[in-house]
């Protein structure tokens, strides 16, 4: 047999599984999957993605680990503050799983970056705070003809869905302009229950587990909005816009851009 | 004897459940449709649920005999 028996007790669980079995594990393996920060939603992600055996996992994150962090950054601990983000996520994903290959990027995605960047990776989780990187990184995730799963939380909501370029909608044919700088509050205005990072972050840890076995049914077409107060999942149909300025049949944005970033 | 032609065999006496349901699954994902998996098992819990298992997964048990006084040998073929 060719695998090892650590390696067939540690993921089981997961070979058992119908959809998954040797094969599927394999291929958890073999992916290359880039998170796009290790905060409240890079935090779940990273966690369960190193452990679910992700071969090679990207941590994109320029921030240091801050004391108001840790009611949800559930990455790092209390000894990390003031330590570099990504160098405590790798720290800690490297413990739960010394075969994979964690490659920290302490650095802010811009457009001079990114593509570099995403060359190495075949799938991109967006768990970013902030508009203008959003709209980054869809863009660049169009333009590089990449997966990207999408997640986004504030205070007691939270929404998800899955970008396939080309096939399903981007996150311009929904929401096309970053809103003006100031229009929409962040988590450190707003407040976030931490929990709430915790289901949308593991959201879009299945979707990724999903995309790279060729499992079950992804979120592309379909954003998924929790009310967490209501403890209701809701589903809004998304279509894919023939207009949008990126992947529509006229692109209008053909290079990639900053906007203004204001907190 | 089993009258069954026999492809490749595993003897899993000793392994608990579930790890020896996870090698009896490996084992059949390199063989050939249509093969036949000779599979050791303890009495007790892994003949209970290890031939159970296989079965969801879509193969058949062809034959069932006992092994000495506390373990069975089953043939598998490969769905």
């Amino acid at each position: 047999m060719p695998y090892s028996e650590d390696w067939i007790e540690r993921y089981s669980r997961h070979i058992i599984l119908s959809e998954v079995g040797g094969g599927g594990q394999q291929k958890i393996g073999n992916a290359k999957v880039l998170v796009l920060g290790a905060g409240g939603l890079g935090s779940p992600v990273a966690l369960y993605l190193a452990a679910a055996g992700v071969g090679t996992l990207g941590i994109v994150d320029n921030d240091v680990v801050d004391l108001s962090n840790l009611q949800r950054q559930v990455l790092h601990a209390t000894p990390d503050i003031g330590r570099s983000k990504v160098e405590s996520a790798a720290e800690k994903l490297q413990a739960i799983n010394p075969d994979l290959t964690i490659k920290p990027y302490k650095e802010l995605v811009t457009s001079a970056n990114i593509m570099d960047i995403f060359k190495d990776y075949d799938i991109v989780v967006d768990g970013t705070d902030n508009f203008p990187t959003r709209f980054l990184v869809n863009d660049a995730c169009v333009m590089a003809g990449k997966p990207l799963v999408h997640g986004a939380i504030l205070r007691f909501d939270g929404q998800a869905f899955t970008i396939i370029p080309y096939e399903g909608p981007c996150y311009r044919c929904i929401f096309r302009e970053p809103p003006p700088p100031g229009a929409v509050p962040n988590c450190s205005q707003a407040g976030i229950l931490g929990a709430v990072a915790g289901i949308i972050g593991t959201i879009q840890a299945t979707e990724v587990l999903k995309l790279i076995l060729g499992k079950g049914k992804l979120l592309t077409g379909r954003l998924l909005i929790l009310d967490a107060l209501d403890m209701s999942f809701r589903e809004t149909r998304i279509r894919k816009d023939p207009n949008c300025p990126i992947c529509g049949q006229n692109p209008t944005i053909t290079e990639l851009t900053d906007y203004e970033w204001v907190c | 004897m089993s009258k069954f032609k026999v492809d490749d065999s595993l003897d899993l006496r000793g392994v608990l459940c579930p790890i020896n349901f996870v090698k009896t699954k490996l084992k059949l994902e390199e063989m050939e449709p249509g093969d036949h998996l000779e599979v050791l098992l303890d009495e007790g819990d892994p003949i209970a649920n290890v031939p159970r298992s296989v079965k969801e997964e879509g193969h058949m048990i062809l034959k069932v005999d006992r092994e000495g006084e506390h373990a069975y040998r089953i043939i598998i073929k490969k769905s």
